[in-house]
């Protein structure tokens, strides 16, 4: 039971954990000053409820640190969605990325803030106001992008043939999630399907986006098969304690 | 200078608490009243500067003429007997 937590504390901090480190890829690189600095926040919030999730995480195992547990796992235990992995591949992906995450992040927020854990209870409180306030930004993004000009339009179509087709992993439910789920800890998908889907019907049309065609793909990131996308990613990410073990600022 | 490609610049003012006035913070740039209420967020109220925002587009401000600041602003400087600096103050007044 304490090591089925341990996983499903990293499962929600991986997330989050990889997409932030995306969006820090940003900083200094956004289209312009405000949205350089608005995605770098989003960044930031998203750092701050990882380090959360892993300083519990680290109560539960002897051993561990926020730190160990962020920067020294081997890529097959880290367990993160397909989603959050995909580059930064122009500004539409960056947005459309977050939307589709923001959109099942709140839901799932809603229902870990009834979490029997009150740890997870207490984090999901605090993080809640910040995913409101993401989804908003993105979603906004989406209509302005897909409703704006011609290219805008056609980046922002493409954007989502590209990326849709992950959202399939977030709600298929692991083993894991099912035995959180059971224990009053974890969230129940279906519902955080319910909603993502009512978000994505009140946002896409006035965006006009047309998903229906896109087929989607069954990826296993939350039981630690990744993209190649993600060995990179950890690459930069590692290198500092792995070259300078336990260094501080 | 207009750039259609440039986003309209806007004027943001915070007020840092209740019971305060809106204070004028800085401008930036966004395309839509609702974009530079998001952007004057995220750019100006990241260290909990602010309960409150207001955002007008800069264009939409008049502004007085520098070159008229001799007629418009020196004959007050010599009319001290419009200060109120001969009353004392209650310790407890703030803000005035």
């Amino acid at each position: 039971m304490k090591d089925q937590l341990y996983k499903y504390l990293l499962l929600l901090g991986d997330n989050s954990m990889i997409l932030g480190h995306r969006l820090s890829e940003l900083c200094g690189h956004g289209p312009n000053l405000e949205t350089d600095i608005a995605l770098t926040n989003i960044s930031l919030d998203l750092f701050g409820q990882v380090r959360s999730y892993f300083k519990y995480a680290a109560t539960l195992k002897e051993g561990e640190t926020e730190d160990s547990i962020a920067f020294l796992r081997f890529e097959r235990d880290y367990y993160n969605t397909i989603l959050v992995e995909q580059p930064n591949k122009d500004f539409a992906h960056v947005i459309v990325r977050q939307f589709l995450f923001d959109a099942y992040h709140k839901p799932l927020l809603e229902q870990l803030m009834n979490s029997k854990d009150e740890t997870i209870s207490a984090i999901a409180h605090k993080s809640i106001k910040e995913s409101k306030y993401h989804l908003r930004f993105s979603s906004e993004w989406v209509k302005r992008l897909g409703d704006g000009t011609e290219i805008s339009h056609q980046k922002t179509q493409n954007a989502f043939n590209t990326l849709m087709p992950y959202i399939e992993e977030l709600f298929i439910e692991t083993p894991l999630e099912l035995a959180m789920k059971n224990e009053g800890i974890g969230a129940d998908l279906n519902l955080v399907k319910a909603s993502f889907d009512k978000t994505m019907s009140d946002v896409l049309p006035s965006a006009n986006i047309e998903t229906s065609d896109i087929k989607l793909r069954k990826t296993n990131g939350k039981s630690g098969f990744h993209s190649e996308y993600l060995g990179f990613i950890l690459t930069e990410l590692q290198y500092m304690q792995r070259a300078y073990p336990d260094m501080s600022w | 200078m207009t750039n259609k490609k440039e986003w309209p610049v806007w004027e943001v003012f915070i007020r840092s608490k209740n019971g305060l006035e809106h204070r004028h913070v800085g401008s930036l740039h966004a395309t839509d009243a609702e974009m530079a209420i998001e952007n004057a967020r995220d750019v100006y109220t990241r260290r909990m500067e602010g309960v409150s925002i207001w955002v007008v587009q800069s264009k939409d401000i008049v502004a007085s003429n520098p070159e008229k600041m001799g007629e418009l602003f020196e004959p007050a400087a010599d009319k001290v007997y419009r200060h109120p600096t001969f009353y004392n103050l209650p310790v407890e007044l703030k803000h005035i």
